[in-house]
């Protein structure tokens, strides 16, 4: 089993630990073997130890240390957000934060909703099943 | 605004002015006065001390000096209400015969609890006093602006006082059991609060399910985390 996502400049990172907890970043520069310099359109160039980081499949193409602009343009070029957003793990994600935010009234909605569902896949069994046996 | 004026005699050191004695009496123009009035200082005629009014002494005072306690002006005032808790918000009852029960808040009471209502058909909860501190107020909000809730006040909830009569400890038992039903101008009370409400509730879809089902932590939900 080979590794297939690689610490590089412009590999896209999730950070799991910390004040940018849950944000997209992506390695600008290696600092030395624990660390790396990352950037993200909304927050300030940091140093981020590997071990905040978790390593996406995305990755751009930048040249090391790109500007600020330069590093925007080429994010909006690969369409990071959009391949992040269509990914299985950022979908997990968005579903974890929409179900967080549930209202009581929202989480009595989507029982009420379960129960129908299960109710319509129940009747379907129950007819499948009697033609079957029949 | 007049424009600052100058101090006549500026401090140099704290104590010390710029001007000495005999040429502030100069500035201050006290040979003027002196002139205007012949050579002498206007003085106020004395005024003449007013009438002493003799204070009888009482007739009567306590033996021993007794303290006045100090005065207290403080006006208690209503409970303030968490932010969550405005009127119209769905709470969730935490104690006592309706736990778990969804209800919806109508006006906080001078006394600082909370006016709620079921509304008695969709979940049996009557008008009612509810403290604040064992409600949960939830996000969800119902349209109360048709509901009049102007006549309730404490004394409406407060324990109905019975004249007893002596010597009718016998039919003591018949009167009990008579007073022990709602009186009619409670349920019509009742009847008039929700009528609006109900209206408002079919609005939104599945709200008087919602109301009619008790709330209850299942597995795996987690209070802290919960957002109501």
């Amino acid at each position: 089993m080979p590794f297939k996502r690689f610490v590089e400049i412009g590999r896209v990172a999730l950070v799991n630990y910390g004040e940018d907890y849950g944000k997209l970043v992506v390695i600008v520069d290696v600092i030395d073997q624990n660390r790396a310099l990352v950037d993200s359109p909304d927050m300030v160039r940091s140093q981020m130890n590997f071990k905040r980081l978790s390593l996406t499949d995305i990755k751009i193409d930048i040249k090391r240390v790109p500007k600020k602009k330069v590093l925007v343009a080429a994010m909006e070029a690969a369409d990071v957000k959009g391949k992040w957003e269509k990914s299985s793990w950022g979908r997990k994600l968005i579903v974890q934060k929409r179900r967080a935010s549930l209202n009581d009234f929202d989480r009595f909605k989507l029982m009420i909703a379960k129960i129908k569902k299960a109710g319509v896949v129940r009747q379907e069994l129950a007819k499948l099943k009697k033609e079957t046996a029949s | 605004m007049a424009p600052k004026q100058k101090a006549r005699n500026p401090e140099l050191i704290p104590g010390v002015g710029k001007v000495s004695r005999s040429k502030m009496y100069h500035k201050r123009g006290l040979w003027a006065i002196k002139a205007k009035n012949g050579g002498k200082f206007p003085v106020h005629a004395k005024q003449e001390a007013a009438a002493v009014v003799e204070e009888k002494q009482p007739k009567f005072y306590p033996a021993d000096d007794v303290k006045k306690p100090l005065s207290n002006k403080r006006k208690p005032k209503p409970t303030k209400l968490r932010a969550s808790v405005t009127p119209g918000t769905v709470l969730i009852i935490l104690t006592g015969r309706f736990k778990g029960k969804r209800v919806v808040f109508l006006k906080q009471l001078t006394s600082g609890l909370l006016l709620i209502t079921g509304p008695y058909k969709v979940n049996g909860v009557p008008l009612r006093r509810v403290n604040q501190a064992y409600v949960i107020g939830t996000s969800t909000k119902v349209d109360i602006s048709g509901v009049d809730v102007s006549k309730f006040d404490d004394k409406y909830f407060g324990k109905q006082v019975e004249k007893k009569k002596k010597g009718e400890t016998e039919f003591f038992e018949a009167e009990k059991q008579e007073k022990n039903t709602l009186p009619a101008e409670k349920k019509d009370d009742q009847k008039a609060v929700d009528a609006p409400l109900l209206k408002a509730l079919e609005s939104v879809p599945d709200l008087k399910a919602y109301l009619g089902a008790r709330f209850s932590l299942k597995a795996g939900l987690k209070p802290h985390e919960l957002v109501f």
